[in-house]
């Protein structure tokens, strides 16, 4: 059997495939399909302090080998996670990690102490329900703050540099490819103490409807994922893993036991599968079976022997 | 997996499809249905037409590329099933007066709803051609009301029934809610929505439905809400 461990900042993974934020909502659903514990971890749905409504008018919209969604981060807040899912999670065995947006510094500053105060109470009663954090500095959906902070690199640093005094927890931000420098954005999260990055959120897109004249969507952009963003997202995963020495995590448009390899050797530490969950429920346990008999095929006994090596 | 044993076009551009297998669901549930690898993406919420121990059927129109596909499936060709999903229409009491009322392909779900209403009225709009009625006439010992080219929602008494079920268009929809407001309506008068969806399952909020007091999902917690319950958008 070819070993697919893989930790980070001291979090264990069993193997490299974790479920990204906002398709896997808090496991649940996943949960009654399939046996989630099989997975490396899960992301969940983002939230932010208090609940967010999301926006209106149409959510998703399909392009060729893509999808547009324009959810606007709808989430039950920080406060109500903690409270009605986190006995879910602590139940898990898998690594979990905590999603956190948010508009203002002051909520994103705020929800990191909240989930850092019940994580705290937690691993004294034996019951951790949140591994890791990852900050979301860069959803496209989302007027104030979002897309603003995922953008500039010193706009993000004070968002980063709080929230690392702000938690003990291990750190991982996610990066926009919206971004003006995505290198130069790694580096300064790891120069601010980040445990490791992610990449990449949606790209910032649009649709228009031309018998109405408007775009489809009511807050006019869109974000766009799916396997039309793989080859970008997978160049971006290679500078920036080539620029930063804290593990990189990597995402975009996997469908595939071959598209996870391909984003370790361009040097991510395991990688998110998102809108691939939408074309097959049970994308997780088929995912981790594929990768299984690939890696033997290709006689690769660990991914550490291939990680990087493009 | 399930193998296609029929897909025939009752009218122009809406097909009828059996799938085989042994299959679950309560009426007013629908199915992801895809018969396609990877693209187009997702796969495409249907109701259930009508279900029994030899398989499963779907009523659909042809509007792009999903259906499209469907529309090319021939006996012994694969279909991928994941369901049932959704809450499904209300249970009601024995001797209730029902009236189901479908707009468009917005009848599928309702054809399958009779087995268990087996008394109700029916109420079937059409543009154009209407097809399948006579399917409903067999499957029902109320009235069936055919209306072409008009307002078949003018034709429902809101007074007459204790249950009044509706599927169709969103101006449909929209317009059912106005009645059972104006008319001040006893009756408890319910949506079915056809919001987009991704997951199906309730993990992905991209079918979030406004309702009065909070967001819910059109895939999880409906598709079948009060019809005074939703705001729409
Ligand atoms: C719960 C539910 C039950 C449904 N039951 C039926 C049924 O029994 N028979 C039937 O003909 N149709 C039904 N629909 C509508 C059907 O899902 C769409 O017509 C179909 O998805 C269109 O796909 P397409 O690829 O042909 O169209 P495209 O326009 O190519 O699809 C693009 C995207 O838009 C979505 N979409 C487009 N139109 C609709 C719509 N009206 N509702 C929801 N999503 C849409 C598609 O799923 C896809 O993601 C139902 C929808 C829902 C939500
Ligand atoms: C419907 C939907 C909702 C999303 N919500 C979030 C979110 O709440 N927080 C976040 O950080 N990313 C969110 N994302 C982005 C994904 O986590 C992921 O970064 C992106 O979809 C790219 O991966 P993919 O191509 O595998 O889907 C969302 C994506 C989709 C499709
Ligand atoms: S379609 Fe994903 S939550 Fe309803």
């Amino acid at each position: 059997m070819s070993d697919m461990t893989c930790s980070i900042a001291g979090v264990h993974f069993k193997n490299p495939i974790v479920m990204a934020s906002g398709t896997f909502g808090f496991g649940r659903e996943y949960g009654s399909l399939y046996d989630i514990n099989r997975l490396g971890g899960i992301c969940g749905k983002g939230l932010t302090l208090n609940p967010k409504e999301g926006n209106s008018g149409f959510r998703v919209y399909e392009t060729p080998s893509g999808m547009l969604n324009s959810v606007g981060l709808e989430n039950p807040g920080v406060t109500a996670f903690l409270r009605e899912e986190c006995e879910y999670w602590a139940g898990l065995n898998l690594a979990r990690i905590a999603n956190l947006g948010g508009n203002t510094l002051e909520d994103y500053v705020e929800g990191a102490r909240l989930i850092e105060e019940d994580a705290l109470l937690r691993k004294t009663s034996g019951k951790q329900a949140v591994d890791m954090i990852e900050l979301n500095i860069s959803c496209p959906n989302v007027k104030a703050g979002g897309l603003a902070y995922g953008i500039k690199t010193e706009i993000a640093r004070e968002v980063v540099r709080k929230i690392r005094q702000a938690t003990t927890l291990p750190l991982m931000i996610k990066l926009s490819p919206n971004a003006e420098d995505i290198v130069q954005m790694a580096l300064m999260c790891q120069e601010e103490g980040a445990d490791a990055v992610s990449l990449v959120n949606t790209f910032s897109a649009m649709k228009i409807d031309i018998h109405k004249r408007r775009s489809v969507f009511d807050n006019l952009y869109a974000g766009l994922s799916g396997p039309a963003i793989k080859p970008i997202a997978l160049r971006m995963v290679h500078q920036v893993s080539k620029a930063v020495t804290i593990p990189v995590v990597g995402m975009g448009g996997i469908q595939s036991a071959e598209d996870i390899l391909e984003y370790i050797m361009a040097g991510a530490a395991v990688v998110q599968v998102g809108t691939h969950n939408f074309v097959n429920l049970r994308a997780g346990a088929d995912l981790i079976d594929e990768l299984q008999i690939l890696m033997e095929r290709e006689k690769i006994e660990s991914l550490d022997e291939i990680r990087g090596i493009v | 997996m399930a193998e296609v044993i029929a897909n025939v076009e009752v009218a122009p551009n809406i097909f009828r499809l059996k799938a085989a297998g042994a299959f679950s669901g309560r009426m007013g549930q629908f199915y992801m249905v895809r018969a396609w690898d990877r693209y187009p993406l997702l796969s495409r919420p249907l109701s259930i037409f009508d279900l029994n121990e030899s398989g499963i059927e779907f009523l659909y129109q042809v509007t792009g590329e999903g259906t499209r596909l469907l529309s090319a499936l021939r006996p012994g060709d694969e279909l991928q099933l994941e369901g049932p999903f959704g809450n499904g229409f209300p249970e009601v009491q024995a001797g209730a007066r029902i009236a189901l009322v479908g707009g468009g392909i917005g009848i599928a779900p309702l054809h399958y709803a009779l087995r268990n209403y087996r008394g109700s009225d029916v109420y079937l709009g059409f543009s154009q051609n209407p097809y399948l009625t006579e399917n409903f006439e067999a499957a029902t010992t109320g009235k069936v009301l055919v209306n072409v080219g008009g307002i078949v929602l003018e034709q429902v008494d809101f007074h007459a029934y204790d249950t009044i079920i509706s599927c169709g268009p969103e101006p449909m929809l929209k317009a059912v809610q106005r009645k059972k407001l104006e008319t001040k309506s006893e009756a408890d008068v319910y949506v079915s929505l056809e919001n987009r969806m991704a997951c199906g399952i309730g993990a992905c909020l991209v079918c979030s439905v406004k309702c009065l007091d909070k967001r819910r999902k059109a895939c999880a917690d409906g598709p079948v809400f009060l019809a005074e319950e939703v705001v729409f958008e």
